[in-house]
Parts: C-alpha cells; sequence; structure tokens
C-alpha cells in the first residue's frame, strides 16, 4: 500500500526538475500519437487546455462536458485575475518569488516540486492565453497591466477587466474547438461521467450518462484525464455554479483513487451575504475590491445606523488594524476569519449581523468614479442587480462563502492518481494549494496542468506502458455500466416524499456549521453522526419524479447530492483527524489569539484516503511533505 | 434585506420533449420574496411540483452569476426578461409588482430547437466557433507576451466584444433569428487584435458560412438583438463583420494545395 504514495518528485534542485523531467520522459512517437486515444473529462480551464494541447500533438482524444457547450464551465467565474512571475512591474518579482509565496500561502501543506513548477511555467501560461487572442488589460503603450492580489506584496496578476476566467476559458475553449474542427478532438456534451473503467488495473474508460436521452454509454481509451473541478457545493451555498459536483472524482475514488486532503476547503472573503431562506448560491465579489476597498464594521456593538452616517473615528478598519502590512490585503483565510470574529462580537452589519463592510470611498475620492468604473464597474453592476444597492453610494456588505476546494484526487508529480493512466488536472486535484489557495492562482494551476504539464506526463506514461487493445464490449464495461443502470434504477425506485434540494440544504447546513471556517472536535463528531443518518434518510426518502430515459434533472442533481453525502462523511473525518490549524482549516482549538496554529511536528503531511468499501470506514495514508527550500514558519501578515 | 414577498400568476411554456408540441400551463408563484432572483423564484416553484409528484419546469442554468451564459428563456416577450444589460439570474423579483401575471417561454429560432420546456438546444453556436473562432497557436512556442503590442483602445474594444456569453438572446429577440450579433462579436474580437490577422479573412469567410448553414436567418439591422443583450454587444460589431465579409470575398485568392517535393 505505501509504495501507492509514492509522489514520484524528481531528484536535483528545485530549479531543474521540471527540465530534468521533460528531458527523462519517455516520447511517443509523431506517428504513434495519433494510436493512442485519451479521455477528458471537464471541459474547464484544465480540460479544454488539456484537449487542445493533447489533440495538437496528434493523439485522439475524446472529451466530455456536463453542460450544453465547455463555454459554460465554471471556471468563467473566476474574475480576478491570473498569476505569473512576469516581474514586468519591475518590483521584484520571480519564478522564485511566486514559488516562495505560493508555499507560504499554501501554509506549508504543498509539494514544493509541484509548486516550483506551477510558477516556472506561470510565465508561459501568459505568453500562450496572450498569442491566442485573450484580451488582457494593457497599459497606454500596449503592455500588458498589472494588479495586486490578496497573499502578495507585488503586482504579478494579469486580467481582463473582471471577466478573467471567462476571456481565458474563452482562450482555452476556441483552443479546442480548433482540435474539434481539425478532427483531433471529439467533444460530447451533456454528458455526465458516472463510472470509471479499469482493465488490468489501468484506468482505461469511463461510463457516462446522457443526459439528454438518458442513455447509458461506453468510452473506452489509453488514459483518462479528469479535470472536472471542485466540490464546494457540498455546502448548498457556496459561490461555485449549480452543476459543480464531486461525482466524477469520487466514482474514480470508488475505484481505488486515493482522495487528498478533502477538509481543504476554502472560505472566500467576499461574497454578498445570505439573503433568505431561498437562496440557491452565494455570488463572489471578486478579491481585487480589496485592492482599492477598505473592510470596516462599526466600533460599538448593536449600532444599526446607516454606514454613511457613522463617523470615521467610530469605525473600525479591522484588517488594517491587525495586519498593518497587509491590511486589507490580507489573505483568504485571515480575512474571512475575522470578519467571522467581528460578527462573533455582535458587530456585524446587515439585518442577519453577519455581514462587514467594503466601501470604496476613499478610492472614489482619490481616483474618481470614473477610474473605480473602469476598474470594478462590471462588479458594482452585479452587487447592484443582486441587493439593489449601489456600491457607489453606500459601502458594500460582503461575508466569507465556501469557495475553491483544495482537496481533491491525490495526485504524484506527473498529475497521475493512485490508479495507474488516471490523470487528475485543476481544481479536481489536490495539488499546488496546500491548505489555503492564494488569489489568482486557480486559473493559473487549470491552465499549468492543461497546456504545460500533461502534455509531457501522459506522453511519458503513453510511452512506457504496455497497454492491450480494449473495447467496451470487455465485460468491465458491461459490469459498470450495469452497476450505474442499478443505481439509478434504486434512485428512480425511491419514490419518497423528500425533495433532492432539501436533503442538499440539510447536508450544507451540517457541513456550514460543523466543517466550515471553523471546526472542533464535538462539532466534527456531531457531524459524523448526523450525515449517516441524512444519508440514509435519503436513500429511504428521496422523490425524483419523472422518467430516466429521457433529460431528468431531478435524477441528476441526486446522483450528485448522493456522493456529496459520502464526501461530506470524509471531509469531517479528514478534519477530525488533522488535530492542527492549517491555513483556511481553522481547528478551534488549535490557535494563537485567534490565528491558525500549526503543529509541523505531527502534521506536515498530505493526507490520502483510500476508499475500502460502502459504510467501512477509509484508510488514512501519509505522505510527507519535505521543505527544503522554504523553511518552516510561521505565517505572519502582520 | 428580508423585505417584501410577492403573488404570481405565471403562464409557463412546457414541452415533453422536442416532437412534443408544447403549451402554456398556469402556475402560482406564491410569496416570492423581492430578494430572489428569477431563477430562485422558479427554483421554489419547482419544489412545489416536484413535492406533488409533479415533473419541475426544466430550464438551463448554472453559474446564476450573469457570465456562463447558460440560462436565458423569454419572460412577457422579451429575452432575459424587462431589465437592460440583465441575465435571468442576475433579474430580481423586486422588479416585479405584485399580482402580475408573467409568460415565460423558451427562446424560438429553428437553429435552438427546444429540447424540454424552456430549455433550447444552442450547439449551433459552437459549431460556428469551431469553424473558424480561434487563432491557430499551438502550445509551448508562444513569444513573450510583450513582444506583442496592443494599443489599450484596441484591447479595449476588443475586450468589449469578447464580452458575448453566448446565451443567444440576441437569436431569440431578432424577428429572423439571426446570429450575427454574436457571430460577429467574435470575429470583430480577434479582427481588432494583432493577433488575429492572419487568419482574418479566411476567418470572416467560414464563420459567416458556418452561421448561414445552421440555418440562422439574416440580418437587417432592427437592432433587438443589441436591446436584448445582456452584455451589451454593441451593433458596431456586425458592422465589421460585413466589411469583414465584404473585404474577405472581395480579395479571396485560390487555393494552392499544400506540401511539395523532397
Amino acid at each position: 500500500m505505501a509504495n501507492k504514495l509514492d509522489s514520484k518528485i524528481p531528484s536535483g534542485p528545485i530549479e531543474s526538475k521540471w527540465e530534468k523531467s521533460k528531458f527523462d520522459y519517455k516520447l511517443v512517437n509523431p506517428a504513434n500519437k495519433r494510436k493512442h486515444s485519451i479521455i477528458v473529462v471537464g471541459t474547464g480551464l484544465a480540460g479544454a487546455s488539456a484537449a487542445a494541447s493533447l489533440g495538437e500533438l496528434g493523439y485522439k482524444v475524446k472529451a466530455f462536458c456536463v453542460h450544453e457547450s465547455p463555454r459554460r464551465a465554471h471556471s468563467v467565474a473566476a474574475q480576478g485575475g491570473i498569476n505569473a512571475a512576469k516581474n514586468y512591474q519591475n518590483d521584484g518579482d520571480s519564478t522564485y518569488r511566486l514559488f516562495y509565496d505560493t508555499v507560504k500561502g499554501g501554509d506549508f501543506r504543498a509539494r514544493e516540486a509541484n509548486v516550483y513548477r506551477l510558477a516556472e511555467v506561470s510565465a508561459n501560461i501568459i505568453d500562450q492565453m496572450v498569442a491566442q487572442g485573450v484580451p488582457f488589460a494593457r497599459e497606454y503603450g500596449g503592455t500588458l497591466a498589472n494588479r495586486s492580489f490578496g497573499g502578495a506584496q507585488v503586482s504579478r496578476t494579469f486580467y481582463a477587466r473582471g471577466q478573467t476566467g471567462q476571456q481565458l476559458l474563452l482562450g482555452a475553449y476556441s483552443e479546442m474547438m480548433r482540435q474539434v474542427d481539425a478532427g483531433n478532438v471529439e467533444l460530447r456534451y451533456r454528458r455526465e461521467m458516472l463510472d470509471l473503467v479499469i482493465i488490468d488495473g489501468k484506468a482505461r474508460g469511463i461510463i457516462v450518462r446522457n443526459l439528454l436521452t438518458g442513455e447509458i454509454e461506453s468510452y473506452e481509451a489509453d488514459a483518462v484525464v479528469i479535470a472536472s473541478g471542485g466540490y464546494s457545493n457540498v455546502f448548498f451555498l457556496s459561490t461555485n455554479a449549480m452543476a459543480c459536483a464531486v461525482t466524477a472524482a469520487w466514482k474514480a475514488h470508488k475505484r481505488g483513487a486515493y482522495f487528498a486532503n478533502p477538509c481543504y476547503t476554502q472560505i472566500h472573503p467576499t461574497c454578498i451575504p445570505v439573503h433568505g431562506e431561498n437562496q440557491s448560491k452565494l455570488t463572489l465579489m471578486s478579491e481585487s475590491l480589496r485592492n482599492d476597498g477598505r473592510v470596516w464594521v462599526p466600533k460599538a456593538v448593536g449600532d444599526k445606523r446607516h454606514p454613511n452616517d457613522i463617523p470615521e473615528s467610530e469605525r473600525d478598519y479591522y484588517l488594517e488594524r491587525v495586519y498593518p502590512s497587509f491590511g486589507n490585503l490580507a489573505p483568504r483565510d485571515v480575512a474571512s476569519r475575522q470578519a467571522k470574529y467581528r460578527c462573533d462580537e455582535g458587530r456585524g452589519v446587515n439585518e442577519s449581523g453577519k455581514a462587514v463592510y467594503l466601501d470604496f470611498a476613499d478610492a472614489i475620492k482619490r481616483l474618481g468614479e470614473d477610474k473605480i468604473s473602469e476598474r470594478y464597474g462590471n462588479l458594482f453592476e452585479m452587487y447592484d442587480k443582486i441587493t439593489g444597492q449601489n456600491p457607489y453610494k453606500q459601502p458594500m456588505m460582503i461575508y466569507p462563502a465556501p469557495h475553491y476546494t483544495m482537496g481533491g484526487l491525490w495526485v504524484d508529480y506527473n498529475l497521475e492518481s493512485t490508479i495507474p493512466g488516471l490523470f487528475v488536472a485543476g481544481e479536481a486535484n489536490f495539488s499546488d494549494h496546500g491548505a489555503n489557495r492564494l488569489g489568482a492562482s486557480a486559473l493559473m494551476q487549470g491552465l499549468a496542468d492543461g497546456y504545460f504539464v500533461l502534455p509531457y506526463t501522459l506522453g511519458n506514461y503513453l510511452g512506457g506502458t504496455k497497454l492491450e487493445k480494449v473495447s467496451t464490449s470487455n465485460d468491465a464495461f458491461k459490469a459498470a455500466e450495469d452497476g450505474v443502470r442499478k443505481e439509478i434504477s434504486k434512485l428512480m425506485g425511491i419514490k419518497g416524499n423528500r425533495t433532492v434540494d432539501s436533503f442538499h440544504k440539510e447536508l450544507g447546513h451540517i457541513m456550514w456549521e460543523y466543517c466550515g471556517m471553523g471546526r472542533n472536535e464535538a462539532g466534527l463528531k456531531k457531524a459524523l453522526q448526523e450525515i449517516p443518518k441524512l444519508r440514509e434518510e435519503f436513500w429511504q426518502n428521496v422523490r425524483i419524479p419523472g422518467d430516466a430515459n429521457y433529460l431528468n434533472v431531478e435524477l441528476e442533481k441526486a446522483g450528485r447530492v448522493a456522493d456529496f453525502l459520502e464526501l461530506g462523511e470524509l471531509m469531517c473525518r479528514d478534519a477530525l483527524e488533522r488535530q492542527e490549524s492549517c491555513g483556511g482549516h481553522f481547528r478551534e482549538e488549535y490557535q494563537v489569539d485567534g490565528e491558525a496554529k500549526r503543529d509541523d511536528a505531527n502534521f506536515c503531511h498530505v493526507a490520502a484516503w483510500e476508499y475500502t468499501g460502502e459504510n467501512k470506514a477509509s484508510i488514512r495514508h501519509k505522505e510527507e511533505l519535505v521543505f527544503e527550500n522554504v523553511h518552516l514558519a510561521t505565517r505572519s501578515y502582520k | 434585506m428580508a423585505g417584501k414577498t410577492l403573488n404570481l400568476t405565471l403562464k409557463v411554456w412546457r414541452q415533453k420533449g422536442p416532437k412534443d408540441q408544447g403549451g402554456f400551463v398556469e402556475l402560482q408563484a406564491k410569496n416570492v420574496s423581492e430578494d430572489a432572483s428569477f431563477l430562485e423564484m422558479l427554483d421554489a416553484v419547482n419544489e412545489e411540483l416536484v413535492s406533488k409528484g409533479d415533473e419541475p419546469i426544466a430550464f438551463d442554468h448554472d453559474c446564476r452569476e450573469g457570465i456562463c451564459g447558460a440560462c436565458g428563456f423569454v419572460i412577457d416577450g422579451e429575452a432575459h426578461g424587462p431589465m437592460k444589460s440583465t441575465t435571468v439570474c442576475q433579474l430580481h423579483m423586486r422588479n416585479f409588482t405584485d399580482g402580475a401575471t408573467l409568460t415565460i417561454e423558451p427562446f424560438r429560432a429553428q437553429a435552438f430547437p427546444v429540447i424540454k420546456d424552456l430549455m433550447v438546444n444552442r450547439s449551433a453556436f459552437d459549431r460556428i466557433i469551431s469553424s473558424g473562432g480561434y487563432i491557430s497557436q499551438n502550445t509551448g512556442n508562444a513569444v513573450d507576451a510583450n513582444a506583442i503590442l496592443v494599443p489599450k483602445a484596441d484591447a479595449d474594444e476588443a475586450m468589449s466584444s469578447a464580452t458575448c456569453i453566448g446565451c443567444g438572446a440576441c437569436v431569440a429577440a431578432c424577428k429572423n433569428a439571426s446570429a450575427a450579433l454574436f457571430t460577429s462579436a467574435k470575429i470583430s474580437h480577434m479582427a481588432l487584435l494583432p493577433q488575429g490577422q492572419v487568419e482574418r479573412k479566411e476567418r470572416a469567410l467560414r464563420m459567416v458560412a458556418a452561421m448561414d448553414a445552421e440555418g440562422f436567418g439574416a440580418c437587417t439591422t432592427t437592432g433587438a438583438c443589441e436591446a436584448a443583450c445582456p452584455k451589451d454587444i454593441q451593433l458596431t460589431n456586425i458592422s465589421r463583420m460585413n466589411r469583414e465579409f465584404f473585404v474577405a470575398n472581395a480579395t479571396k485568392r485560390p487555393k494552392h494545395s499544400d506540401g511539395g517535393a523532397g
């Protein structure tokens, strides 16, 4: 078992690990590439960029998209920007500094070698995206513009208004569509992966449900890439799009891929607060707003005056007060926790008391409304539409919300999971971000994996592995198809009394309450009793109307919630075992004056969980983390 | 923000599948919070339908932040509803009056066949993109990003065109169900940038041909698309597309076969 967690980190100095790997990797000659097929599940930033580059190399790619079009993937929602160590601003940025910031930002729970590679290829990503026509913001002289972002003291964030994610996705999507046109990528829409097929110990295909017709389909390949995104929707209310689910990754987990650090979820500090019972999701206001917005609450408990009527002397700009050197740009976990403390003290605003102000009055005074509108106009409009309040005239209200998930399928340096031939990219894997993700680093990782890592590591796998020919008539495919059909008919046959959403909401409440921004032993133990009960009720009492043999939205949701009900339990177990606070993962028992207290002696490792069967306890494996370049130190943003 | 609530009557288009005839069904939406979005209002109606064992109203939606372009249908004759520059997921109920009757139906266009209820198939848009809506740039050998200088004004204009989310409201709003605004936005985005120059003519020819082949109607520049667009994509894009197409067509060169000896 233990040898399964071989991280395959190349030897040698960190600066040359990737170069050396690329040289050592086995190659597949161009004429042989077209004989290999690769499945890519998910066509967001990581999936689309992987499909585009693999198609370009000559592999036969089958790409699967749960949406009606790859352009809808949730990568679109990333607003703020993408980091790259270009040092265009001459402010001292470098590959090493981006690496250093990311390791430190992840609170020393990420793998050094992966993070260095990420920093290294970050500059290529910008080159690549610009060359394919992404309209990044420019200075008057025509060069690229940069801004700063939470957790960083240099300006290394490239952006396209407030729509960076969308523009990058459209870039990667158009490159993939070019390969569709060239016949190298076969794209299938509205397909959801419901199982992974393993033959001779290797990932050889997937089972999908055609969401339009209800048909169960099998696809075979020489390797499978999962790039299906994150699982924050386990909280029901999150910033994730409605279709974001753990399903593809979870099915692979149940087939043997280890799931790493599931409790590492990022809480994002700048969301529009919850307004009511029927709310379906939370909307993020870009972190970039903290460049110019100042965060505050009234000094007095219970001060219900209109924010514009509260004089300067009666406001607590708590981030600037507590963290003078980072101020409003403190990292996400720090800023989120501070907002919670202020609200817990009774100084929160909004009728719920669960919000703090993000104020642009000073910035508008300094720069003028036009400049602010040029920088953040679309975000201000979005806020106005949702809340009915004009942020040019009064401060925004914000509150933390579940956002990105750093946990995911465990992968080695080559992005290969514990199942040979199963590769995992982007948010779906656990690598690179450690216990806390810094701003503008998710887009970077998605594109790094798809454009610059997988094309090499997949080639190495295909070039060095003996692969028998398989077809979908193989028994393994038939058995997996049967399993999927059985589960669907089981769900359809329950005909209970409760809607899928009501279960999802209840699970979300448990998760937020006991495994959210702050966790403790008692709460996690309580959650571990409640979740199995809820899961049992789900399987006896869920109601799914309609027919499984055609488009059935309730059935789709039910399958995803069933997986969340299993994942939720694993998240709580992982949180319970990790008896330390690190990054966005805050165990209340382990703190010093409200700051996270890490335990490097006992927990400087990745926890990778092995699935052992239904209703059986998963086994926790450890990958020890070694920090040779960035020395373990307590993060301080003061 | 616990505000007022509304009671509404909804006339919703229900259609089981592409071959089903479909028709309007009247439903009640009660105690709708004015802070809810239009889709959250439909969620609540759906929860009630499901509780009764009925099938929920099918509609496309995903990010619910106005960016992904998945959502969209027609409310009282207007694509994405009455608010300017707003997707239906960002349309909030405070913009409606208590007691109102709202007619909700799918985007209607021959090239967008109905899948179910309010859900239509817009994959024609993807086929238009794959016909040339890209820059041929292989991975891993791009020049340094600042080696390609783009005047800020051009970058900003390209960005404004690139903002298109491909929701299809332009098609639904057009009496001819033309996809000119969508196609022209992509053609403009790339024609405005230095990176897009090499394939500029070929792109215009191919994308316009693909648009026509999908069965979208002709553009007669009535501007209904621009008025309905949630992202304020401008009609000037269509003028630019026409010019690009005209020039490309007029200066078309015969194709030579690739390759050569030795």
